[in-house]
């Protein structure tokens, strides 16, 4: 689309920005202003930026796990000529496990399954807490009734001993894992959702639409879900620490994924091998830390995507 | 408070307690079609033994008549049988009340009090040296997995230090009565109580923090402030007490956390009550022993949150149930 003509005298009234394009482009432009204003106020936050720093290395090293450390070097049955309990040094940086394998290989293969985990059962739990919080919130009536109730048990029932049942019934693998941390941490979420979806409801423009004659479907997904997005944002953000915190109780129990290697299971390991008692702190040091910082970082983006995103808390 | 409200509370307390029950029923019985062979996965059971579960199980009648006849057993307190050591599952479980109890009970005491304080002072003076110091402590232990922290402090005051026992609740050759008995079981319980109240500083003191600076607007600290309260005085006695109430109800809520991070730090430092129970039966495959002890849990937060809320409206009257 061309920019509109400049008017031809000072005098001419002024033609509004969006004469002359489409609908497409005007919504593009929209969002590309909103994006822009909303990185101008995430900015100032420094403690987002430094969490979205930390969050940028460790995905980085998730990824390129091949790249960084030999999977073989991972497996025992590789590493039999490997020092078993060596202490850092130049040929391995971090150290080595009873079983001669190289812990900075652990902790770059168990970013991984760690941020994995966390990302896909945060996400999970959101979808499940925004699809009953905005049904409750939307619907009302005995919906309501019946969907609060379900939440108040889920919110109540301690995490992970449910979690513990769960995963002794279903089968051990990274999947049942990830379901499993999903339903034990979604109802507040949901609860939240929930009552930012009424207040929307109530909005006139939504009584416009819906006078106009549009659906319950076209309200919820053009005007509910879009006012609900930033809480769905914030509130998922801050759904992954929790989530990589549960996994790594999990796997500290012995309940995690079977095959493959996360930060954990490191934990776990170094327990059995009593690395605490010989005094191998570079086994659980690395492992415990990491998931303290990306735990931290997490949060740290999260409280900022709240800042940003909740005009109530700006002032705070 | 109204009848209606009470009645309305405690019938949704029940209402939590049978969802988990009827998780607990139906994970074995419908999620894997044949509970006596989950049961026995990975174990050599003869086939004698098989039929006798069956028959325990009743799993020859209808679903909803196993479930009736479940509930009257639980109702009776009837949990089953331990599969390690064929004593009944209640037993196995009150017998390892005390010690959980005792651990969970200080240690939230100790954190909800330490926390409240630390987010009293935070909130009243934020961006403060003390509240950036306060809050980011915090966030740190919140954010650190309680295994990790067990494993440091293990490895710190433990085998390095030698300051602590290395676990279980009484040294087995100790002869310690009275008082001297009871300082030794505090000993053995000095580590996993550190994690269990460091670790969980941050919900209280987040709470505390925001509530307190929520409180700090209100008309009626500029109303304390105008007739020349001084500011500790306006803090003790006008924005605590109003800002207190959330933690309350999260107390009882947070003792579902804490019993997560209890069966981590009891299996780490082998303090033998429920939660070490919890990972030794996981071990084991020991699944009643599982279901009873997942019910015993679930209950007994259910019963605290309502008596949080009880509690709640009580001090506060604006809060009603109805």
């Amino acid at each position: 689309m061309t920019a509109p003509a400049a008017p031809a005298t000072p005098a001419a009234p002024r033609t509004p920005a969006t004469r002359g394009m489409s609908a497409r482009s005007i919504r593009i432009a929209r969002r590309r202003r909103a994006l822009t204003q909303f990185w101008s106020e995430y900015r100032l936050q420094r403690a987002g930026l430094i969490g979205l720093a930390i969050l940028a290395v460790a995905i980085l090293v998730a990824i390129l796990a091949p790249v960084l450390a030999d999977y073989a070097g991972t497996i025992p049955s590789n590493t039999i000529d490997a020092p078993e309990r060596a202490a850092p040094s130049f040929d391995y940086l971090l150290g080595t496990d009873e079983k001669g394998r190289s812990i900075l290989s652990l902790l770059i293969w168990g970013a991984r399954t760690s941020l994995l985990v966390g990302l896909v059962a945060a996400f999970l739990s959101i979808v499940i807490g925004s699809a009953l919080g905005i049904s409750a919130g939307y619907f009302g009536g005995w919906i309501d009734s019946v969907l609060s109730r379900i939440e108040e048990a889920f919110l109540v029932i301690p995490t992970i001993p449910l979690a513990i049942v769960l995963v002794t019934v279903l089968d051990r693998d990274l999947r049942t894992i990830i379901l499993v941390i999903a339903i034990t941490s979604w109802a507040g979420s949901a609860r939240l959702i929930r009552a930012q979806t009424l207040t929307v409801k109530e909005r006139l423009y939504v009584e416009r639409a819906r006078a106009l004659g549009a659906g319950r479907w076209h309200v919820i997904t053009r005007h509910v879900l879009p006012n609900v997005m930033p809480i769905i944002l914030a509130n998922l953000t801050l759904t992954v620490p929790s989530a990589i915190l549960s996994e790594a109780t999990l796997s500290f129990l012995g309940i995690g994924p079977f095959n493959g290697i996360s930060w954990g299971k490191t934990l776990e390991a170094a327990n059995s091998a009593s690395a605490v008692k010989l005094g191998n702190w570079w086994y659980f040091l690395p492992a415990g830390l990491a998931i303290t910082t990306v735990v931290l970082a997490f949060t740290m983006v999260g409280n900022a995507l709240e800042h940003v995103l909740n005009p109530k808390l700006r002032d705070r | 408070m109204t009848l209606r409200g009470l009645v309305r509370r405690f019938a949704s307390a029940l209402l939590t307690l049978l969802i988990t029950v009827a998780i607990n029923f139906f994970l074995l019985r419908v999620v894997k079609t044949d509970p006596v062979a989950t049961m026995t996965r990975g174990r050599k059971v003869s086939a004698e033994k098989r039929a006798q579960l069956r028959e325990q199980f009743g799993l020859d009648d209808g679903l909803v008549v196993q479930f009736v006849k479940y509930l009257k057993e639980l109702a009776k307190g009837n949990l089953g049988y331990s599969f390690q050591t064929g004593q009944p599952v209640t037993h196995e479980i009150w017998s390892r009340t005390g010690p959980t109890v005792a651990l969970i009970g200080i240690s939230t005491i100790l954190s909800a009090a330490i926390g409240i304080w630390l987010g009293i002072r935070s909130g009243w003076r934020p961006g403060s040296a003390f509240d950036r110091i306060a809050t980011g402590t915090t966030m740190f232990f919140y954010s650190t997995s309680d295994a990790f922290f067990g494993l440091i402090l293990a490895y710190v005051f433990v085998w390095e230090l030698k300051w602590f026992p290395t676990g279980g609740i009484l040294d087995p050759r100790s002869d310690n009565t009275g008082i001297a008995k009871l300082f030794e079981q505090l000993h053995h319980m000095a580590l996993p109580a550190t994690v269990l109240t460091i670790g969980y500083l941050g919900q209280y003191s987040l709470v505390m923090r925001a509530s307190i600076l929520e409180t700090s607007r209100e008309d009626f600290l500029t109303l304390a402030r105008a007739k020349g309260a001084r500011d500790d005085v306006v803090r003790r006695r006008h924005a605590v007490p109003n800002a207190l109430l959330p933690s309350i109800t999260l107390i009882a809520l947070n003792i579902g956390y804490v019993l997560g991070g209890a069966i981590v730090v009891e299996t780490l430092f082998t303090w033998p009550g429920l939660g070490l129970a919890f990972s030794r039966a996981l071990g084991a495959q020991d699944f009643p022993m599982l279901q009873g002890l997942f019910i015993v849990s679930s209950a007994s937060v259910i019963v605290m949150t309502l008596l949080a809320d009880l509690l709640y409206t009580r001090l506060d009257p604006r809060v009603n149930l109805a």
